[in-house]
């Protein structure tokens, strides 16, 4: 919890020199172009530990929408691919509802993360999509 | 093409009226509420009335959708996707209600705490959350939703009467 309030404090007030405790949680998040993404790569991967994991940045694709009128981020469609043991004996809802756990901050966030498409797989599902692809 | 006008009207009608009709609703179109909302604290406590409003809403037909727009016209990508969705399953019109959001903030809101859900488009059907878009999406590829809306009876059967449809 407290890595996490660190997290959207160091995102809120960018280029802060000497933020030692955002440095500490997280490979300074301010100086990157892609910060949106970065943290949900790290937040994914520190919880989810996942065999596969696509970030797809789609932003350009709906940044002529009504509902992006006014906004300057180009972080805000996303669409992510993620399988992972973790989502074993969890229905698809509560998959999502795990990924949209760990990213509330940034999807309640004004300007933050505006739609997240999902695509959420056991390692056994993945691989069963796999084969069925080939045939 | 005629039932898919009728699916239209319904939904707009009941879009439009079914949260207003009772008198603890109608607080919610109440601009002197509003400023609540500025609160990011406040906002998140889902209150009675709003409550009692959606379990209203989710509880008006046997299908229903939160969306943005209305079925005629989606204002968002993947409310058009589920609702194009949920018309090439064949649900049946009179079986089906979609609420827009975008006509009510509070509703906007409070749906998301609800359902313990982010996003819009939202599906319920028999009043138990289903999912979102990709859900339905996945669901109408592997054959899910088709087996989950027949296990219903909500679907529209082709050429039967009224009468048959409702056994």
């Amino acid at each position: 919890m407290l890595s996490r309030t660190v997290l959207g404090l160091a995102r809120a007030i960018p280029r802060r020199p000497f933020s030692a405790a955002a440095m500490a949680s997280s490979p300074s998040p301010s100086s990157s172009q892609t910060p949106v993404e970065d943290v949900i790569r790290e937040k994914i991967t520190a919880v989810l530990k996942p065999s596969t994991l696509e970030i797809h940045n789609d932003s350009h694709l709906h940044a002529h929408h009504k509902a992006m009128e006014g906004s300057t981020s180009r972080e805000t469609h996303f669409r992510l691919i993620i399988t992972s043991d973790e989502f074993r004996s969890k229905r698809q809802p509560a998959r999502h509802r795990l990924v949209y756990g760990l990213l509330k901050e940034e999807m309640d966030q004004e300007g933050g993360i505006h739609a997240l498409q999902l695509r959420t797989l056991t390692p056994e599902e993945e691989e069963k999509q796999r084969n069925e692809a080939k045939e | 093409m005629l039932s898919r006008s009728i699916f239209s009207r319904q939904l707009l009608c009941q879009s439009a009226s079914a949260l207003r009709s009772t008198p603890t609703t109608t607080q919610l179109v109440t601009p002197f509420l509003r400023p609540v909302l500025a609160n990011p604290v406040a906002r998140r406590l889902l209150s009675d009335a709003t409550r009692q409003a959606i379990d209203k809403a989710v509880a008006s037909a046997p299908v229903v959708l939160f969306m943005k727009g209305t079925p005629e016209t989606p204002q968002c990508g993947f409310s058009r996707a589920s609702i194009q969705i949920l018309g090439l399953q064949g649900v049946d019109p009179e079986k089906f209600a979609a609420f827009n959001v975008l006509e009510d903030q509070e509703l906007r809101q409070g749906i998301k705490e609800y359902s313990d859900w982010p996003t819009i488009p939202q599906l319920y059907v028999d009043k138990e959350f289903i999912g979102g878009c990709d859900i339905i999406v996945s669901m109408h590829q592997n054959g899910e939703l088709a087996k989950l809306l027949e296990q219903k009876k909500v679907l529209a059967i082709e050429g039967a009467s009224a009468e048959e449809q409702q056994k």
